[in-house]
């Protein structure tokens, strides 16, 4: 009670981002239609009381793709995410900690893929290994992951000369051991709040590249797409076009103040 | 600094960037040729014919897809040191003179885009810097905040809408570059970018404006205004020049999804087709193509750092 007080910014942020996740786990309750369903006397309805935004080309409900699209696109940015912080910790520890060739190996990697355009090499790779999810988690992780680790290495660098590290490597611990429990446990704060501030752009870079048709394919109800398939009736059916950006928008936009609100209470030296 | 480190530095930057060149060619080359997908049957049969096996094994040939990967490779990357980048697949025109169509449109959209960034962002930032956490500061912060968050994409088909569609003052597409053609995609990209640089430009002002050196000609009876011009904003130059730079960068590799956007020939338009097409020898051109520009362009900014602050200059 104490904390929601101290932070109430927060604790306000957290309460939609914990209202996005209902929405995204429960999506097929929510959703006042199947969104796969297809109704040909249906197509292309205005607004409507039935319809409250609208239906697309195959006369499926917008709002239940959208309400679905949340599942489809939180998904894929949270397995980004997280696996995106998997290898930075497993890279960054493993070139931070023990140095040598792997690191000089690993770091040479890292560099060039910091010395160049992501998005693009992005786009190259979704679109040649062919669009689908796990093609564009792929895509996005390859060219991702170099951040991470090399945050995760200036950490543990400036950890390892510490004095307690120092002590539990004489008294014989387990190097597992010092990585388990006291390197991992000072790096994990600092990887917890750049993941979460990173949430909001792979969300949107994931749509971008569904958008380009290198992402999830139909009949998928994720939000890039549906832009993608909205675009071609931007004259007829604007909706199908306002409204599924408007969800990337909202989403996007409250996962960015949670994020800094998160890197605020977590760590206060900043700004 | 003596000169003999600062010619190990140069020779270790262009170590990496030749390392980061070899590097990102290889990973897409290593794709292309691992990626699902026939690039031969895509080519002969995108010209509508059912084509025998001999003849997909003879164009394989004389393409040299037969031949071990690492000497595909090989055989590539001898072709780029002779200026020869191979041919494109779907236009059947070597692929430099392929990249230099979409060129023209790419160069134009960035420059046109680093206009309006700087005609938006510059004003922005130091409006809100001088009224620190006043109504105008908070106004300016919460704009740059709906800017970070809105998908540029959706942005660019929304001032389609409006200013295309429902206004009709610009075309709906441009399959040629035209100068009303460029306006709306360039305006949607400076939107975007503008949101980096009102919040550095704001942050330098700022820091800037609690310096000893402002205090001081406050003191000696100076206007606001003239700290402003001849004192704080030459000094807020020179990061400003970082970011141009990374962005120059980012706007030639062809923002690819905004030139989808606007139907916009540009060189990421063109390489979004290259590759529904299968076109491996254009994606590959267009990979290396940004790799060497976007590196050109941060070697540049890098020495015009060393140029513009006369502490770089002289090693201190």
């Amino acid at each position: 009670m104490e904390f929601i007080k101290t932070h109430k910014l927060f604790s306000f942020y957290t309460l939609l981002v914990i209202l996005i996740l209902f929405v995204a786990i429960f999506a097929p309750y929510l959703a006042p239609q199947d969104p796969y369903e297809s109704n040909m006397r249906n197509v292309l309805q205005t607004p409507s009381a039935e319809h409250l935004l609208g239906t697309d080309k195959l006369g499926r409900d917008t709002l239940s793709r959208i309400i679905a699209g949340t599942q489809v696109s939180l998904f894929m940015t949270i397995c980004l995410v997280i696996l995106l912080a998997i290898v930075g910790i497993v890279v960054g520890i493993a070139s931070g900690y023990f140095g040598g060739k792997v690191e000089m190996v690993l770091m040479r990697l890292a560099d060039m893929m910091l010395s160049f355009p992501g998005v693009v090499l992005a786009i190259a790779i979704a679109g040649i290994l062919g669009g689908s999810i796990a093609n564009t988690i792929i895509a996005l992780l390859i060219v991702g992951w170099a951040k991470y680790a090399r945050l995760v290495r200036s950490l543990v660098i400036k950890l390892r000369n510490n004095d307690f590290i120092i002590a539990a490597q004489v008294n014989g611990t387990k190097t597992i051991n010092i990585l388990r429990r006291h390197i991992l446990p000072n790096v994990l704060p600092m990887i917890v709040i750049t993941g979460a501030m990173d949430i909001g752009t792979m969300m949107m870079e994931i749509a971008g590249l569904s958008f380009l048709g290198f992402g999830a394919q139909p009949p998928t109800p994720e939000w890039g797409l549906m832009l993608n398939e909205g675009r071609q009736y931007i004259q007829t059916a604007p909706w199908l076009m306002i409204y599924p950006g408007a969800a990337i928008f909202i989403v996007v936009a409250i996962f960015n103040l949670w994020g800094d609100a998160l890197r605020d209470v977590l760590d206060p030296r900043q700004e | 600094m003596g000169e003999v480190e600062k010619l190990n530095r140069l020779a270790n930057r262009l170590l990496q960037m030749l390392i980061t060149l070899i590097g990102v060619s290889f990973l897409t080359f290593c794709l292309a040729y691992l990626a699902p997908g026939d690039p031969v049957a895509m080519l002969l049969e995108s010209a509508d014919t059912i084509v025998s096996e001999e003849v997909l094994e003879k164009t394989r040939a004389e393409l040299g897809l037969d031949k071990p990967f690492l000497v595909q490779y090989g055989n590539w990357v001898v072709g780029i040191l002779h200026g020869d980048m191979g041919m494109s697949y779907s236009a059947k025109k070597p692929v430099f003179e392929k990249l230099s169509e979409g060129f023209v449109g790419t160069v134009l959209l960035a420059l046109v885009t680093i206009i309006f960034v700087l005609i938006i962002s510059l004003p922005l930032g130091i409006w809100s810097a001088v009224n620190q956490n006043k109504w105008q500061d908070y106004l300016v912060r919460v704009l740059s905040f709906i800017g970070v968050s809105m998908p540029n994409f959706w942005l660019g088909l929304i001032l389609l809408y409006i200013f295309g569609l429902k206004l009709g003052w610009f075309p709906i597409a441009s399959s040629t570059v035209t100068l009303q053609g460029i306006i709306l995609p360039a305006i949607t990209l400076a939107i975007y970018q503008s949101t980096k640089y009102v919040r550095q430009v704001r942050t330098v002002i700022l820091d800037e404006l609690h310096q000893d050196y402002v205090i001081g000609a406050r003191a000696r009876g100076l206007s606001e205004s003239a700290i402003l011009w001849k004192h704080i904003l030459p000094n807020a130059v020179l990061p400003l020049i970082t970011l141009l730079g990374m962005s120059i960068g980012w706007l030639l590799g062809g923002v690819a999804v905004i030139e989808i956007v606007f139907s916009w020939p540009g060189i990421g338009n063109m390489a979004v087709r290259a590759i529904m097409m299968r076109d491996y020898p254009l994606i590959e051109g267009f990979v290396l193509w940004i790799a060497v520009a976007y590196m050109f362009i941060n070697f540049l900014v890098d020495l015009s750092y060393s140029y513009l602050d006369p502490k770089l200059r002289k090693g201190i």
